[in-house]
């Protein structure tokens, strides 16, 4: 199987470190931190005590261990929760962003500068603790559409912030939540008006650089009436031996007849073959379809990070409305990952798709933890759900938790699930009609991962096809 | 003299689990020949398709495989393939989400790219690919589904041959094409596969039973029992085992299970 594994386990490519000034809060955690970043944010009192509220609570409250993970005890003191190139540009004029940044950002693929942007995607570019650029800004504000760093949304739109934020994930629905409700300190927030078609693929691009920080950053998109829009992020972090927290939440609202289609590609450092350093990717994402006819669709492809708690869910209130999870989770060497979703049915005739294709190589463990909950109210609910596990080498692992609890006899479940071991007679064949083993695995591995990629918007094709180091091409032979 | 054979075994000896199953096979195939091996089960037949296309799982322990001039044992399976080794798997496997027209393009572009020429374009490859069909006279019903994934056993054995036709190897191995087909799938593939000789293409037919070679009519036949070739022949020696059984043949002081 080596030569299988040889090529699935390739070397993380995003590791570099860039060498820039910043500023950072020294390590520890305490009122006067969180006063600190929210000084530093030009934040309104409302939002500074929304923040202690959080962290009070979180106090109160000790981590989760029923996930399938192992981990050491996290130094909750030792982490700075704050790290900012220094000079911070002005948002209006790239010409004074610092080129190290504009540099970094071309590095990873994500070219903010003028004259290289992407065709058709605005992008927001978090650096550490702050946001250093949002592309196309003044085009998309000609749709009435909002796209801005969440720290400059609290400022400039106050009541939009204060009307949503923290309704779909409350700052004490979990430990981590509630962690990121205290100390948040950007991401992005998206406002999309009645009856608008987003023109443009809105993304926010991830980038931790700072050692001993964590990366604490805070999501909002807002999808009024009849809108569409589709948001893409993406992440990655430098090769260090140390562990590093990254604890995000993302809400979406979605009302009657909007949909949300939001993509994530995962690939923050993994750690080293032997489980040393990488990021702790402890995140909740829920969307709620708050509107009739509302749709709200995740797809995912995790491949970083040491360990990965997500389960990006949906809470289908509206009656009528839609929530979908197509996810791909790659762990090898020592990555685990514990990752699925959670569809709540409360309205009338909700409907949710779940289609999970976990991948383990090497050592890597890889759960799919998922719950469909029926209410009572919730008649003529459906739920498909569909959890592959394939596997690669004889030391990783595979598991899968699905929940289902039905409260509303009407209800129309189905769930199917499948595991499948890459072998030598696979690569055999691909290579007697004259392919490498590489071009095999590749093959065989997107293959398993077609119906999630085909979910993925086509400008960020590309993307996934770099971090799985496959080739997406098969997916629309 | 050796130019003149495409393949050429000499005393090859493979083993797999550290089990023996080649005990010093010698064939020798000129380009253009239909060479039969025929033998009962367990007889090594499989073993030496898999050897010749460089299955993992087998070990050459002796011996020498001379394949166009090249040592062929000293080539990768996929340079084997790209070179042009072709082997019909007697278990194709399936590949789930592929089509089988990705697949093969990709195959048709390793082995163009292995040659120095172009690569061919969706559009491109649909075209060749119309005219091989055309050729072996057969519809695209199978191109757009994945890779042998839920074929019957027909469909399988048609793909291999459908493969062979675009690949179009300079020596094709077909390993038991005949097991679990009924009459009629037999006679599509065999003329498919008479459509496909020419006097640049060598065949190897590995297979159990007759009735394949009434419609794949060899050149040659060899009989193999234990590991080595114990009876060559012309076409005729077909029938004859088919009347007396392999006891006929199998060696001395040796059972035949």
């Amino acid at each position: 199987m080596t030569s299988i594994e040889a090529h699935v386990l390739q070397p993380y490519k995003y590791g570099f470190v860039t060498d820039i000034e910043s500023e950072s809060v020294p390590p520890g955690l305490s009122e006067d931190v969180i006063q600190l970043i929210s000084a530093k944010k030009g934040e309104p009192e409302w939002m500074l005590e929304w923040r202690l509220k959080a962290y009070r609570h979180w106090l109160t409250m000790t981590e989760p261990t029923w996930a399938n993970v192992k981990y050491g005890p996290i130094d909750y003191q030792a982490i700075s929760y704050y790290a900012a190139p220094k000079q911070r540009p002005k948002v209006e004029s790239l010409d004074q962003v610092d080129p190290k940044l504009l540099e970094t950002f071309e590095k990873l693929g994500i070219p903010i500068a003028e004259q290289k942007r992407l065709a058709g995607v605005a992008v927001d570019a978090v650096f550490d603790s702050v946001s250093v650029a949002t592309t196309f800004r003044a085009e998309l504000a000609k749709f009435g559409v909002i796209f801005c760093p969440i720290s400059e949304a609290i400022r400039e739109h106050p009541d939009l912030v204060r009307q949503y934020l923290g309704t779909v994930v409350p700052t004490n629905d979990n430990y981590f939540a509630a962690l990121n409700s205290a100390v948040f300190t950007d991401g992005s927030f998206a406002f999309i008006p009645k009856g608008v078609r987003c023109p443009l693929e809105l993304s926010t691009y991830f980038r931790i650089n700072a050692s001993s920080t964590g990366q604490f950053e805070r999501t909002l998109i807002i999808a009024e009436e009849g809108s569409h829009v589709s948001y893409l992020e993406g992440c990655s972090a430098p090769t260090r031996d140390e562990n590093q927290l990254h604890a995000a939440v993302v809400e979406l609202v979605a009302l009657d007849n909007a949909q949300i289609k939001y993509s994530t590609i995962q690939n923050w450092y993994p750690g080293d073959e032997e489980g040393k350093g990488g990021i702790y990717n402890f995140v909740t994402k829920r969307g709620a379809c708050r509107g009739k006819n509302s749709k709200i669709s995740w797809t995912q492809v995790e491949t970083g990070s040491a360990i990965t708690w997500k389960y990006p869910g949906c809470l289908l209130q509206g009656d009528g409305s839609i929530g979908e999870f197509y996810s791909v989770a790659v762990t090898n060497h020592r990555q685990q990952a514990d990752t699925g979703t959670k569809m709540i049915h409360i309205g009338k005739n909700t409907k949710s798709t779940i289609v999970s294709k976990g991948i383990s190589a090497g050592h890597g463990q890889n759960t799919y933890r998922g719950l469909v909950k029926i209410m009572k109210g919730a008649e003529g609910a459906r739920n498909y759900s569909q959890c592959d596990s394939m596997l690669i080498g004889d030391q990783c692992g595979a598991h899968t938790f699905p929940y289902i609890d039905v409260r509303n006899s009407s209800a129309i479940m189905e769930h199917e699930a499948s595991t499948s071991k890459i072998g030598e007679d696979q690569i055999f064949y691909c290579k007697q009609r004259g392919l490498s083993a590489e071009d095999a695995v590749s093959m065989i591995v997107n293959g398993f991962c077609k119906e999630v990629f085909k979910e993925l918007p086509m400008e960020f094709a590309v993307e996934a096809q770099n971090l799985l180091g496959i080739s997406l091409e098969g997916s629309v032979g | 003299m050796t130019d003149q054979f495409l393949l050429e075994i000499k005393d090859l000896h493979a083993s797999v689990e550290g089990k023996e199953i080649l005990r010093g096979v010698s064939l020798r195939v000129r380009t253009g020949e239909v060479h039969a091996v025929m033998g009962p089960n367990g007889s090594g037949k499989s073993t030496l398709a898999q050897v010749l296309a460089g299955h993992p799982a087998y070990t050459v322990t002796g011996g020498s495989v001379r394949y166009d001039g090249k040592d062929l044992l000293e080539l990768a399976p996929e340079e084997r393939a790209r070179e042009g080794v072709f082997l019909a798997f007697q278990y194709p496997v399936s590949i789930r989400g592929i089509t089988n027209s990705y697949f093969l393009r990709s195959a048709v572009n390793a082995i163009r790219k292995h040659k120095g020429e172009p690569e061919l374009d969706p559009l491109d490859f649909l075209q060749v690919l119309e005219d091989k069909l055309k050729a072996i006279g057969w519809d695209d019903s199978l191109m757009n589904r994945a890779v042998n994934e839920g074929f019957s056993g027909g469909e399988k054995k048609r793909n291999e041959i459908l493969q062979l036709a675009v690949l179009e190897p300079r020596l094709a191995i077909l390993d038991e094409t005949d097991s679990g087909l009924d009459i009629d799938a037999l006679k599509t593939v065999a003329e498919a596969v008479n459509q496909l000789r020419s006097p640049e293409r060598s065949f190897v037919v590995v297979t159990h039973y007759q009735r394949l070679l009434n419609y794949i009519v060899p050149d040659h036949v060899h009989v193999l029992a234990e590991g080595r070739i114990v009876k060559s022949g012309g076409k005729e020696l077909a029938l004859t085992l088919e009347e007396k059984g392999y006891d006929w043949v199998k060696p001395e002081g040796a059972a035949v299970s």
